[in-house]
């Protein structure tokens, strides 16, 4: 049915940022632990590189979400938007400060400065996962409304929201070492490889120990999503299991073949396994389905199309900038500062 | 700033919404008006900057080519406060109009569901084009940059196919409240996209170019006459002047088009009070009271231009109700003579130019004309804001216009006063700080001693020791 494959296309956009948005996020994060000028220089510099060409085309994802899912969803949406509206201006204002910071901090020239726009990105890195989980947690946990006359701050305060709030502030730090893992080796930077691996090693043991209490508080809490998780989406449950301790046991042996995949593969089994779990609830608790709250039949196949151009178009776009990227093409101009050379 | 005089001119008369409706449209009046701006960049910028890349590689010029590299600098830091300053948006969509988006949430999917591949395009070829100076071949990397001036254009197209739909809604079926069928192309192609879009991004190639020469006219008065400031003007300043005789006849299109499709708009800016014949038109003046006051009296004119006749029926204020009418008419119709009046000044500048070059093949020496080559750029930014004002206040008390108010749309929260205060502060700071950043980059260049690779790395001291660059 095609409501099902919107809401597989939804779920897809979730996963992306997810992953690439996350990894962001998480760069951010390990910039804020860095530690001080000189200690922290060679992992910023690093995040640097890898975060500078991509970030923006990552967001990009957020915007996505958005309009699939206001344009699939439309009450669901307003629903969320009305009931958790004060963690999400939290986010808008961790977006605006981290995409302005991170920008400016390139441009500034004193060490003061760069710290000023450095401690905006990296801080606004922490509390934009931390409050888009919570807003999850909303809605995995029931408590948004269909109809909500008002936002009400118990809807995203509860156990299970702020559990998946840190959740998601730890899986972006996960993912993030992981990739910057692979990434100083590849540039055979084996200080910065070990660096970067203890911590992928921290945040994902972390990251499984939230998991796993997540599961535990949903087991009292909200038995229809746990009978989800451990019913119909108990495959994806192990998957996200399994990746995730052999992806520590690639870190512990110090083994690159294989560790950026399987730690995607975990996360992305994560959120496959809450969409499995929760479907065809489209709001759990209120009775609104997938089929129940979605926009007429053309939109939907028009959300198909734009999907399909979507990935004819921006896929292959996105495959040359990671290749490009990959392959340290792409680097700030050091040129444009030279003098012009033709005063008359 | 403009956006408080809409919230204090628009306080009264819009029905009941909680409350909400006056701080959720200063809000949105604040946020939509900096973003557009950032967006006129995102449009327009990267043509401007190919121009100049596609000179310096034709010709071997290095000053075209080191013009391009320096504008895709300045281009960096637009794109990225635009990319997130875009973003509020898409949130604030629901989080300050849950209503529109509970009704015509799926309608309006269809065209920022366009312009969400359009964006993807965008922001994946701008971080090749931008980091791609160093290590892409010449030709290859002037290809990259061709997909962001062209999803531009495509992405505000997608945009204005929303927000024309707004004021032409149309292409679906509602029933019970409740929209229950679509027409996908109609909706993306509704009445008012016809001449809304080009508008916009006509305004957009206007802004961006006048406003770049700008910073080069300004450099021609401080006497930096060398032909890096005349490129620097030439280009962009050329790029605008050839559009404002188009733009000039789209906009007269655009407003006999809103005389027939949403004639109380039409009203609202050319104070038309009563439907009649043998309208005059008014050049400026303030409207109390149903008169109009210090204004200047053409008889008969505003019939000529809406019909070509002075005996041409023009539909007033009074065919509505006070309710339905819009807020703030002397708002409305400053705002629209202004950027008419603007567009005219522009023009002018683009004959000067043209004139001096056909017969000297040169600029015009006069420092007169280097003055109003520094003005250009904030009159255009300044009409494109003013329209942007005329389409949206006067299509109030509406959002979907004749179907759903805009107290109707908005958010029942509260606290919205709240954040429009975050927002305001935030937005000043962000406003502040990207003209900082511009002018920094700009006194490098001038300084032209180039930094070393190293000073790149946030804050970090560099490898060899070297003098701190600040403290420490």
């Amino acid at each position: 049915m095609v409501v099902d494959a919107v809401g597989a296309i939804l779920l897809a956009g979730v996963t992306l940022y997810a992953l690439l948005g996350g990894a962001d996020f998480g760069g951010g994060l390990w910039d804020l632990t860095a530690g001080g000028y000189r200690r922290g220089r060679a992992a910023r510099q690093l995040i640097d590189a890898t975060i500078t060409p991509v970030w923006e085309a990552n967001h990009v994802w957020l915007v996505f979400i958005l309009v699939i899912f206001w344009g699939s969803f439309p009450g669901a949406f307003a629903a969320v938007m009305t009931a958790a509206a004060l963690p999400l201006w939290l986010a808008v204002f961790g977006i605006v400060l981290r995409g302005a910071g991170f920008a400016f901090r390139k441009e500034v020239e004193t060490v003061r400065w760069q710290r000023v726009f450095g401690a905006a990105f990296a801080l606004s890195s922490l509390i934009t996962p931390f409050f888009m989980g919570t807003v999850i947690g909303a809605i995995a946990s029931q408590r948004v409304a269909a109809n909500p006359p008002h936002a009400v701050l118990s809807v995203w305060t509860g156990p299970t929201s702020l559990l998946i709030g840190a959740l998601f502030v730890t899986v972006c730090a996960y993912l993030a070492a992981v990739f910057l893992t692979r990434e100083a080796s590849q540039r055979q930077d084996d200080g910065l490889r070990r660096y970067f691996a203890w911590r992928a090693g921290a945040a994902g043991v972390i990251s499984g120990a939230l998991s796993l209490a997540t599961l535990i508080e949903v087991r009292s809490s909200d038995p229809a999503l746990y009978h989800g998780l451990t019913g119909k989406a108990l495959a994806l449950v192990i998957i996200a299991a399994a990746c995730g301790l052999a992806t520590l046991g690639l870190l512990a042996t110090g083994r690159m073949a294989g560790l950026r995949t399987l730690s995607v593969l975990g996360v992305a089994a994560v959120v496959w396994g809450w969409g499995v779990a929760q479907y065809p609830a489209l709001l759990p608790g209120t009775g609104l389905t997938l089929a129940s709250g979605s926009a007429p039949h053309a939109v939907l196949v028009t959300i198909v199309v734009i999907f399909v151009a979507a990935a004819l178009l921006v896929g292959p776009s996105f495959l040359l900038l990671f290749w490009l990227h990959g392959r340290q093409l792409l680097e700030p101009d050091q040129h444009a500062d030279k003098r012009a050379g033709t005063g008359d | 700033m403009h956006a408080m005089q809409v919230l204090t001119a628009t306080a009264g008369g819009l029905g009941a919404g909680g409350g909400q409706v006056v701080p959720a449209r200063a809000q949105m009046a604040t946020t939509l008006g900096f973003h557009i701006i950032l967006a006129c960049f995102g449009i327009a910028f990267p043509t401007v900057v190919l121009v100049a890349e596609y000179l310096g590689l034709r010709r071997s010029d290095e000053v075209a080519l080191l013009l391009a590299r320096r504008w895709s600098q300045a281009m960096g830091v637009l794109v990225a406060v635009g990319a997130v300053t875009g973003t509020v948006l898409s949130f604030e969509m629901g989080l300050l109009w849950p209503g529109l988006m509970r009704t015509y949430g799926g309608v309006l999917g269809i065209p920022f569901g366009f312009e969400g591949i359009f964006f993807f395009l965008e922001a994946i070829f701008t971080g090749i084009y931008l980091y791609g100076w160093q290590r892409l071949p010449g030709w290859a990397h002037f290809w990259s940059g061709v997909p962001i001036a062209l999803s531009g254009i495509a992405g505000a197209i997608s945009v204005m196919a929303a927000n024309s739909w707004m004021n032409q809604p149309g292409g679906f079926t509602l029933s019970h409240g409740k929209v229950v069928a679509v027409d996908t192309w109609q909706v993306f192609f509704n009445r008012a996209a016809l001449y809304e879009t080009p508008h916009m991004i006509l305004a957009a190639y206007m802004v961006t170019g006048f406003l770049i020469a700008s910073v080069y006219a300004a450099g021609m008065l401080k006497g930096r006459l060398d032909r890096y400031h005349r490129l620097g003007f030439g280009i962009p300043f050329t790029i605008g002047a050839i559009l404002t005789p188009v733009q000039i006849f789209v906009g007269d299109t655009a407003a006999r088009a809103v005389a027939s499709q949403q004639p109380v708009k039409f009203a609202a800016m050319e104070y038309v009070t009563r439907t009649s014949r043998g309208v005059p038109e008014y050049l400026a003046g303030f409207y109390v009271n149903g008169k109009v006051y210090f204004g200047l009296r053409l008889p008969d004119v505003d019939s000529l231009l809406v019909g070509f006749s002075p005996h041409t029926k023009v539909t007033g204020l009074d065919s509505v109700a006070p309710a339905y009418r819009p807020p703030a008419l002397t708002l409305l119709h400053l705002s629209f003579d202004a950027m008419v009046g603007l567009a005219f000044l522009l023009l002018l500048a683009g004959l000067w130019a043209l004139l001096a070059w056909y017969r000297r093949r040169a600029l015009p020496r006069v420092p007169v004309f280097w003055w109003l080559g520094v003005i250009c750029g904030p009159a255009a930014l300044v009409a494109m804001e003013c329209g942007w004002i005329v389409t949206e206040v006067g299509r109030q008390p509406w959002v979907v216009y004749q179907l759903m108010t805009t107290s109707q749309a908005a958010t029942t929260n509260g606290g919205v006063l709240d954040s429009l205060t975050g927002v305001i502060v935030l937005y000043a700071v962000l406003g502040v700080a990207t003209v900082m950043i511009l002018r920094l980059l700009s006194r490098r260049w001038r300084q032209g001693a180039g930094r070393e690779p190293e000073a790149d790395v946030p804050y970090g001291p560099p490898t060899q020791p070297r003098e701190p660059t600040g403290l420490g």
